[in-house]
């Protein structure tokens, strides 16, 4: 079937899956992040356990050259660890919410990671050199007497095995009172966004002890609460404008030229809604997961419960695209009410040329939406298919009636396998998507 | 090119709205019949002060204390089912909390 996210010959294989194959999956094992770098060589995974994974990948070898170039393990480390707060008897999750890496600018890599309350800068250099023949002390370490020193030599610069060492370079803390869901680096290379549920804080990268609020909707009656923040984004070409999008479905854009708190937004964007149409679950569907500016930086894409959506930055009342994730799932509400699917948080993202968008869904399917041919394509990311570059099958959910071979009913879903994070490398057909505790890498069959 | 659109289609596209509207009300007919004490308002504060406190609440023995001296004679009030507010007055009790964390090991994705 011809694909979607290229020409009319794509096809989408199977490159890589990492993680554990055993069925008891432990929670701290469970993705909770993926991000590639800016050019797309480096791969970061943060999981319930606070710990982030960085894969690099091979440079393409001569040898195979049908095979692009795998992603390795390049470097681990331990993030966020859990905490306690005394004050209101709260466990702070370790948990890495979000990862978002820094344009390069030297030899070394840096990354934001985040959980619950606090973001940390990650510097991740490479150490491939090491000095010896120091004067003052021997091969083993050892202090040299002084007196045995009867002539001096210049240390030599030696080969050694590549060590790839991650130190915490900065450490933003206790400027979030609620749960932090987003962060997102500007255009300037300077600052930096972070968004809890209530407010949005503007950081500047060098300086830790200090934080302009930006937003703040904290009513001054909590029983007046009636939407919260749920994600927030950084334009990508003009670091005066972010938006951040909400629990009613509803986004704002804001300047921050016009004022120092952004309470008033410049944009805001929704779909009308008839009043009469609205159900119980309607506020809660509509509730917006992720919003992505594609990197035109002309329109920006929400996903909801249901749908993902793709907005003109200069048309508010309603969106110019809407694709539906899994439809399917209306008649289903109830029980997805009961067992908390409903609030489940999937992210979208597009491909490098913005010309396709992609998501997760349950029973470890993931959607690709083509915005110029609009075909699109369910797959699945499952160990069956596993086999190196094999091509993967689309897949068919059938809602009623007769349930044609090798499609599944929606009553087979397992909606314990929900696919809420995927991400597409910058510049090439190369997805990484997140099953549960599995990584899976997928890759186009043209090279 | 609009103007070309049928008339079909618009009545198609009517009618999927429609069928999408009388889904949802059916599932809200379902639930309000297993659980009839829900509110009206789900996007209400309720829902969203539920998830400002998202996260595990462990046992406080000053809390505990107080609660307890209040109520005296009276039994602490037991766990509430999920599907009801979490108010203030809700006391965590040893029986409440979830099991402590193992030590922290490497990822799997990197072995």
């Amino acid at each position: 079937m011809a694909g979607v996210g290229g020409g009319n010959d794509f096809q989408w294989c199977f490159s890589q899956v990492k993680g554990a194959i055993d069925e008891d999956v432990a929670e701290a094992d469970i993705i909770s992040t993926v991000e590639f770098n800016y050019s797309g060589e480096l791969l970061a995974t943060g999981d319930k356990g606070g710990r982030v994974v960085i894969f690099q990948r091979e440079q393409e070898s001569k040898n195979r050259p049908l095979s692009r170039g795998e992603y390795n393990v390049y470097s681990t480390f331990q993030s966020h660890e859990p905490e306690f707060d005394y004050l209101k008897s709260l466990e702070i999750e370790e948990k890495i919410n979000k990862i978002r890496w820094l344009p390069q600018q030297n030899a070394a890599h840096f990354l934001l990671s985040t959980n619950d309350k606090t973001i940390k800068l990650w510097k991740i250099s490479e150490r491939d050199k090491r000095a010896e023949g120091y004067n003052l002390k021997d091969e083993d370490g050892r202090l040299r007497d002084p007196f045995r020193i009867t002539s001096l030599r210049v240390p030599v610069l030696m080969p050694m095995d590549l060590m790839v060492e991650a130190s915490p370079r900065r450490i933003f803390a206790n400027a979030h009172t609620y749960h932090i869901n987003s962060i997102s680096v500007n255009s300037d290379y300077e600052t930096y966004l972070s968004a809890d549920d209530l407010r949005i804080n503007l950081w500047h990268l060098e300086i830790t002890d200090r934080s302009f609020n930006i937003v703040d909707i904290k009513p001054a009656n909590m029983e007046e609460l009636t939407e919260v923040i749920t994600a927030a984004e950084c334009h990508p070409h003009q670091c005066n404008v972010f938006v951040y999008s909400s629990s009613k479905g509803t986004i704002r854009l804001c300047d921050m030229r016009a004022a120092a708190l952004c309470d008033r937004h410049s944009k805001f964007f929704e779909e009308p809604e008839d009043p009469s149409s609205r159900s119980f679950f309607s506020e809660i569907i509509s509730s917006i997961s992720d919003v992505k500016f594609s990197h035109s930086g002309r329109y920006m894409m929400t996903r909801d419960y249901l749908s993902v959506k793709v907005w003109d930055l200069n048309m508010e009342n309603r969106p110019v695209e809407t694709y539906q994730v899994h439809e399917y799932l209306r008649s289903k509400l109830c029980s997805l009410y009961e067992n908390d699917c409903i609030f489940d948080k999937f992210e979208c993202c597009w491909n490098g040329s913005d010309s396709a968008i992609m998501t997760g869904s349950y029973n470890n399917f993931f959607r690709m939406f083509d915005r110029n041919t609009r075909r699109d394509i369910t797959l699945e990311a499952s160990r069956e298919s596993s086999k190196p570059r094999a091509m993967l099958k689309p897949r068919k959910v059938c809602t009623g009636g007769k349930r044609k071979k090798d499609e599944i009913s929606v009553d087979s879903l397992d909606f314990n396998k929900k696919i809420l994070h995927t991400a597409w490398h910058p510049k090439e057909n190369v997805i990484a998507v997140a099953a549960t505790n599995n990584l899976y890498i997928f890759q186009d069959k043209m090279n | 090119m609009e103007d070309i659109k049928s008339e079909e289609t618009n009545v198609a596209e009517q009618k999927d709205e429609e069928n999408k509207i009388c889904l949802e009300k059916m599932e809200e007919a379902k639930l309000k019949a297993k659980y009839p004490h829900l509110g009206n308002k789900p996007g209400g504060s309720d829902l969203l002060r539920k998830r400002l406190q998202k996260g595990p609440k462990y046992f406080d023995s000053g809390d505990y204390n107080m609660a307890k001296a209040k109520i005296k004679n009276k039994q602490l009030p037991a766990a509430q089912t999920e599907k009801a507010e979490i108010t203030g007055d809700h006391i965590p009790t040893p029986q409440d909390l979830p099991q402590r964390k193992t030590s922290l090991v490497a990822s799997k994705l990197a072995g």
